[in-house]
């Protein structure tokens, strides 16, 4: 018998010589992808991902993993399986010319004009 | 008050004690997000049952953790279906289900007890119940659903809990007052409505209650009659308590 101090340990009895079984497809049941509303109207947000046999269980699990605390109305779950994405060596396509800050928020210079309409008014 | 104390020890013992067994699972549980789930509703329990003894203590009764931690098993109003042994996890999941059902239902009917402070933990706690519930009847009709191995032990775990299950609507001396004083529906009340709602979730779930010819409900619990399972519990839950009861942790 291993020897621990780990009550698990001590309650299972697991045998010196127990050698670890090869995984089989029953091991693992498949993954969901979990996202989490904090507030109505509030964007779900992808906050992990649990183990489960089916979508009804997922979330079951994903309110108990990621909603229990604070605040929580509302969860999606989407098989990893359904999630289309892109491959990271294609991470270049995000990489954009530095000289094209006009298509940038930033690029636009508005403080100048709005100071000066506030002005205007006030006078 | 008699009437209600008695109320109050039932449901808080009850708590108390499929909180502990359910906390078993803690670290075994078949898989991490589930291991996570079922400790955290055992938890819940315990906090119910917590609010319960806040309840007694406020009546006159022991602080909780010293009514919790300090009394012998013969002290103990649960129903001895809540002190048996795990066994395995179908055992579990069905005394999950028999057993929240019936919670929910009687917190439900608390919630507009004519006591209340008991009114008030139930509406407080309904959230909880809620899920508790949900949980149960999902994995009671993903397992008996399940392959024939999952399905074959459900039943069997069914069948050996029945009767244990109905020993959860035992009735105390009270009963007619409760009733009376509107802070209760009774037992029996109860029991038909538990019966009601999770015949047909039993049934979706591919599974048979026992004929009715054979219900013998196992009583003794709320008056102090114990299995040995309960001995053990006590014990172990108390034993940090009692080595220094008082202590702050």
């Amino acid at each position: 018998m291993i020897n621990s101090l780990d009550p698990r340990i001590k309650r299972e009895q697991i045998n010196e010589d127990n050698t670890i079984a090869p995984l089989t497809e029953m091991d693992q049941f498949e993954t969901y992808e979990v996202f989490h509303q904090k507030k109505r109207g509030d964007q779900h947000v992808h906050v992990g991902i649990v183990h489960a046999p089916n979508a009804e269980m997922a979330l079951l699990f994903g309110k108990e993993q990621f909603g229990r605390r604070g605040l929580s109305v509302n969860i999606w779950v989407v098989k990893t399986s359904n999630v289309f994405a892109s491959d990271y060596d294609d991470a270049d396509i995000f990489e954009t010319v530095p000289e094209k800050q006009y298509r940038e928020a930033g690029g636009y210079k508005v403080m100048d004009k709005i100071n000066k309409y506030k002005k205007e008014n006030k006078a | 008050m008699e009437h209600i104390k008695e109320l109050l020890y039932k449901m808080a013992d009850d708590l108390l004690v499929i909180g502990h067994r359910n906390s078993e699972w803690t670290g075994l549980g078949p898989i991490l997000e589930e291991d996570i789930a079922f400790s955290s509703m055992a938890q819940d329990k315990i906090g119910h049952s917590q609010a319960l003894f806040q309840i007694l203590h406020e009546l006159g009764e022991p602080e909780p953790d010293t009514n919790a931690f300090m009394r012998e098993a013969k002290q103990f109003h649960n129903a001895q279906f809540l002190e048996l042994q795990n066994d395995d996890y179908d055992f579990s999941t069905i005394r999950h289900f028999l057993f929240d059902h019936a919670d929910q239902l009687r917190f439900d009917n608390l919630a507009n007890s004519s006591y209340e402070p008991l009114a008030k933990v139930a509406r407080k706690i309904k959230g909880e119940l809620k899920y508790h519930v949900f949980h149960a009847d999902i994995w009671l009709n993903k397992l008996g659903n399940g392959n024939e191995q999952s399905h074959a032990r459900m039943q069997t775990a069914l069948n050996n809990a029945w009767n244990y299950a109905l020993g959860m609507f035992e009735k105390g001396d009270y009963e007619a007052q409760l009733i009376a004083d509107n802070i209760f529906e009774g037992e029996q009340s109860l029991q038909n409505r538990w019966l009601s709602v999770i015949t047909p979730i039993i049934e979706k779930a591919n599974l048979k209650i026992p004929a009715e010819k054979d219900w013998e409900p196992i009583l003794g619990g709320r008056k102090g009659y114990h299995t040995e399972n309960l001995e053990q519990l006590v014990t172990e839950m108390s034993e940090v308590f009692r080595i220094e009861p008082g202590a702050e942790w």
